[in-house]
């Protein structure tokens, strides 16, 4: 007998092991995350994906499926949560829109979008972080990183180099790059490692590709992020 | 709001690049219409310099010096309704991008490091409003009642943001309307 849990009131079958966010993504459903990325291990930390299990807000990129669960995901309080919580990334970094080469592509202002920020809010602690344009084919600018550790599993798991990793604890947290100089020039750190390709905003750019697609003709400048998903093969 | 009393409409620019107030003009034959309804107080279109009570007041840019300080404040006074129009407004934007660099580095950078005027020296006229240490966003120095994004917002979003707020409705920007760049 197949294993269901409702969704907003939508049946929903998983298969034993899958987590919320895994059934989610098979069935179609979006559920807002930042550092959830199926093809890696669940990180649980953006905490974007909270949704309300029998009662309980609970992360659904971590938390099992159960069979039976009655489960709350697109709700007003749900979602204003979510818009604080990407209020917060977007002060607590320096995420200039108009002068990122990520804009109309990037996931943190799409899922903005898909919130329906106005403003960021709170206010802004335009933290000092640096540009490190070391390497030959990669910009690394950690102005934009929103420690989603993305590019840290990606290179630990898939690429097999261990490049990047999140030091420091709470307000301190940071990225940082395995090398003894600290910079990725001086690390094996490849345009085609998978690291390369996951950041989820425009902390890591790929050099020379600069506005080769305009503003204005970008993944999310025309559709939301869940059009998205439901078109993409689960990212 | 009575029909036969025109809304006043005030607008300025702060550190911003006008970018924003091009838009709004961009609205083109609209602004027939749009004059029908408003009046124009202080704005760079009047050359009016001083705020008087106004219902709307539009700010662009963020606040980089004192004058933006004291020309922000006289419109959240006179304004019953005050929007933030654009990047720079809501976030500080491009300008705020010097909000890591240290004020004096800045300064020396500019006027002094780089060939220019003879005897290079960083202007001190009193008439010259001190800048602060960062670029701000509006919102944290006065409150602000609505945020109209965009890098400049296009004109067709300004034109459906000013119709619903002079219609009384709270304004509603499209999937696409809805930029931060």
């Amino acid at each position: 007998m197949s294993k269901n849990f409702t969704l907003d009131g939508k049946v929903i079958s998983f298969k034993d092991g899958q987590t919320i966010m895994d059934a989610a993504l098979t069935a179609g459903v979006y559920i807002p995350h930042l550092c959830h990325n199926p093809k890696f291990i669940p990180h649980g930390s953006c905490k974007l994906c909270i949704v309300n299990v029998n009662g309980r807000n609970m992360t659904s990129c971590t938390m099992p499926a159960g069979n039976g669960m009655v489960i709350e995901n697109n709700t007003s309080a749900l979602n204003d949560d979510r818009k604080a919580l990407v209020q917060m990334l977007f002060v607590e970094g320096n995420h200039t829109c108009p002068s990122c080469e990520a804009s109309g592509n990037c996931k943190l202002q799409a899922t903005a979008y898909y919130l329906e920020m106005l403003s960021p809010h709170y206010t802004h602690f335009y933290p000092p972080r640096t540009v490190d344009a070391s390497h030959p084919d990669i910009f690394l600018d950690l102005n934009r990183c929103i420690l989603c550790e993305l590019c840290v599993r990606a290179s630990r798991d898939v690429d097999g180099k261990n490049i990047f990793k999140i030091s420091g604890r709470g307000i301190g947290s940071h990225l940082v790059v395995n090398a003894e100089s600290g910079k990725l020039g001086d690390t094996n750190f490849a345009v085609t490692d998978k690291a390369a390709r996951v950041c989820p905003t425009g902390a890591i750019l790929i050099k020379r590709r600069g506005y080769k697609t305009p503003i204005g003709h970008r993944i999310y400048d025309h559709k939301k992020i869940n059009e998205i998903q439901a078109e993409s093969d689960h990212e | 709001m009575s029909e036969d009393r025109k809304i006043k409409l005030a607008t300025c620019s702060l550190a911003g690049c006008f970018g924003c107030h091009m838009s709004l003009l961009d609205i083109d034959e609209k602004l027939f219409p749009l004059l029908k309804k408003v009046e124009f107080d202080r704005t760079p279109f009047t050359d009016i310099k001083k705020c008087g009570s106004c219902d709307i007041g539009i700010v662009e840019g963020g606040v980089s010096n004192v004058e933006n300080v004291h020309v922000l404040k006289e419109f959240r006074k006179h304004c019953k309704v005050l929007v933030a129009m654009g990047a720079c407004a809501i976030t500080g934007g491009v300008p705020s991008l010097r909000n890591n660099i240290d004020l004096w580095d800045c300064f020396q950078e500019i006027y002094l490091y780089e060939g220019g005027l003879e005897g290079s020296q960083i202007p001190n006229d009193p008439e010259l409003p001190l800048p602060l240490d960062k670029v701000y966003p509006v919102y944290e120095v006065v409150k602000i009642d609505y945020f109209l994004p965009g890098c400049p917002p296009s004109a067709d979003t300004i034109w459906k943001f000013l119709t619903d707020l002079i219609a009384g409705r709270e304004p509603k920007l499209s999937y696409e309307m809805l930029h931060y760049d």
